[in-house]
């Protein structure tokens, strides 16, 4: 391991918190008595459920669960190491391969990462777009999830149909603007690297004009479904104290109660500009964290709405800003924003040269995951699967 | 069936035109071999597996927008025991691949293989990685490769037309016949085990060779 030393980076030593030391996790379910022998299960890599690859190894006591240890890395792709290979540059279209729904968030935290560390302004024409085309990438995100997790349920098709029918539209936009579907690889260190024209924004309008409506559509169906609102309520419940505690950022912190919202927290970018809300749960189960995704893609049409407004001319890209062969000085820097799963964030340790010396990815995903067992300990394996789902997981992030 | 692969290559005393001018009066002559290949590559069922990125593609492929189902392959089955075609989406890494190679050995014959994206062809941007295995034709036959970063589901329905192409042309006997028609051929691969440094083996001859590296400045 190449890692710096702390004393010429100024790094701090972080104290380590014991979650069973504050008695916070949930205690190990304990089995009937008399009943039986357990039975280990193993749920993956190759399952439909499992959102890729990734495995449960269950342990069974008739139904329900007495122990889950997620076992993961089968998608894992060196992320950091090659970060630490390549010129900062480099390094973005590999930052569309983390998750790969959301090409646009990621990209925007690395290029944050990067602007922090080198002291890069960025263009005021860039931020609008980059607020734009990341809160078209929540409604994408959120709206696949809906799908998947109605999916998980059971309701096998439709939903889905109906999710990426939309994801279409907006995949659509994306394409028109970047020339690539999924891997965008739009953002540059003070900008972005392609600049919207006017029909785009027309196009896009029209998208967030005709969105609502089909929330209204797929939420008639689902949201007070009697089947949904059975089979996900007070299910997976995740306590606020321990969301808290083991780092659960995003959706999945908000429908605990926590109403914490990077975009309102740290107010990056021109966030503090815009009127919109932070929709938050209360018990924190399945269902709460589907709710919380719906209401918030209605507040990211409310900021669609006003950023597409108050869009601002002028350069998208300072043409001074360097990019290829960029050295920052030595130091460090760590960018997060508010991505649809959570708080991603890029670590980056700059010695002078042109690669960083440390990358360190804090993909949401993964964190989010740590408290699956939790969450999953005396449910059934069929519970499992939509917890699994409701925690919204991507691979390629989770194992990096 | 005037679209029969190849006339010529069908023994017997009709030409092609004789066929055509059959069928005007409406009688289908036709061999086994044309139908039994004309049935099966129009219902090539893929596994339901995903890896990676290209796995969110190959969804989008059976969706409304490019709808799969329109080639007879949108039964996607979770069980490679009912499934005709494993199409590797995605990244293949050494903990993944003896998974891969296990579910292509379940499958029953006669199975195909699409590697779709770069990384299963090749490794792709992962390439350099310790772990990330250097093309899935390493291990098992692969029939169709779709580049793409990853590819577009549009370049997924070529792929699979082109395999229904290549499933047409199969000739049921001869040398040229598929791997279950034939008793010298194996049909499963060399599953891979991960070993003390590396996985093992690096390759499975049967179906893989390295590449012979010419130099021209050193020939």
């Amino acid at each position: 391991m190449m890692l710096p030393d702390p004393a010429a980076t100024g790094l701090a030593r972080v104290r380590k918190i014991e979650g069973d030391a504050l008695g916070l996790r949930t205690p190990a379910f304990a089995p009937t008595e008399g009943a039986g022998d357990l039975l280990e299960v193993s749920l993956g890599p190759h399952h439909p459920s499992t959102h890729g690859v990734f495995r449960m190894d269950v342990v069974l006591d008739g139904e329900r669960i007495v122990r889950l240890k997620p076992v993961f890395g089968y998608l894992h792709r060196n992320h950091e190491k090659l970060g630490e290979a390549t010129s900062y540059l480099g390094s973005m279209p590999y930052t569309d391969r983390l998750d790969y729904l959301n090409s646009m968030t990621n990209n925007w935290a690395y290029a944050l990462a990067v602007e922090k560390l080198a002291g890069i302004p960025v263009t005021e024409r860039a931020e609008y777009v980059r607020v734009v085309l990341a809160e078209l990438s929540r409604l994408l995100n959120h709206t696949c999830l809906a799908g998947f997790l109605m999916q998980d349920c059971g309701c096998s098709g439709t939903p889905l149909m109906y999710a990426f029918r939309e994801r279409e539209k907006i995949l659509d936009l994306f394409e028109s603007l970047s020339g690539s579907r999924m891997m965008c690889n739009v953002q540059r260190f003070g900008g972005c690297r392609v600049d919207p024209s006017a029909e785009w924004l027309a196009a896009t309008r029209r998208l967030v004009d005709g969105y609502g409506a089909f929330l209204d559509e797929f939420e008639a169906l689902l949201s007070g479904n009697e089947i949904v609102m059975a089979r996900t309520q007070g299910v997976g419940r995740l306590p606020a104290a321990l969301a808290v505690n083991a780092g659960i950022t995003g959706p999945m912190l908000r429908a605990s109660g926590v109403g914490h919202d990077l975009r309102k927290v740290d107010g990056y970018g021109v966030y503090p500009r815009f009127n919109f809300r932070v929709p938050i749960g209360r018990d924190g189960d399945v269902y709460d964290r589907y709710m919380v995704r719906m209401l918030e893609m209605r507040e990211s049409i409310a900021i669609l709405d006003q950023a597409l407004r108050d869009l601002p001319g002028g350069p998208i890209l300072d043409p001074k800003a360097k990019q290829r062969g960029l050295r920052p000085k030595a130091g460090e820097a760590y960018g997060r924003i508010e991505g649809p799963k959570g708080e991603i964030g890029f670590f980056l340790v700059s010695d002078g040269t042109g690669n960083p010396t440390r990358y360190r990815v804090r993909a949401p995903s993964f964190v989010n995951l740590t408290v699956l067992e939790d969450l999953c300990l005396g449910h059934t394996v069929a519970d499992a699967v939509i917890i699994l789902g409701s925690i919204d997981i991507v691979l390629g992030e989770v194992d990096r | 069936m005037s679209d029969a692969p190849t006339a010529a290559s069908v023994p017997g005393p009709i030409s092609a035109e004789e066929r055509d001018e059959l069928r005007r009066h409406g009688i289908l002559l036709t061999s086994v071999q044309e139908l039994y290949n004309w049935g099966r590559s129009h219902s090539v069922w893929p596994l339901n597996f995903g890896l990676a990125c290209c796995a969110i593609e190959m969804i989008a492929a059976s969706m409304a927008k490019f709808d799969i189902a329109r080639f007879g392959s949108e039964v996607f089955r979770p069980s490679p025991r009912q499934a005709d075609l494993i199409i590797v989406s995605g990244t293949v890494t050494k903990k993944m691949a003896p998974h891969v190679v296990r579910l292509w050995n379940q499958m029953p014959e006669p199975k195909y293989c699409i590697a779709m994206g770069a990384c299963a062809i090749s490794g792709g941007p992962f390439k350099q990685g310790y772990n990330v295995l250097k093309g899935i034709d390493r291990y098992i036959p692969v029939d169709i490769y779709i580049p793409g970063c990853p590819p577009r589901p549009e370049a997924l329905l070529h792929g699979l037309v082109e395999l229904q192409e290549k499933i047409r042309q199969q000739p049921l006997r001869g040398p040229d016949a598929p791997r279950h028609l034939r008793s010298d051929l194996p049909c499963d691969a060399t599953v891979p085990e991960l070993g003390a440094t590396d996985i093992e083996p690096p390759f499975s001859p049967d179906v893989w060779k390295p590449p012979t590296l010419v130099r021209p400045d050193k020939a």
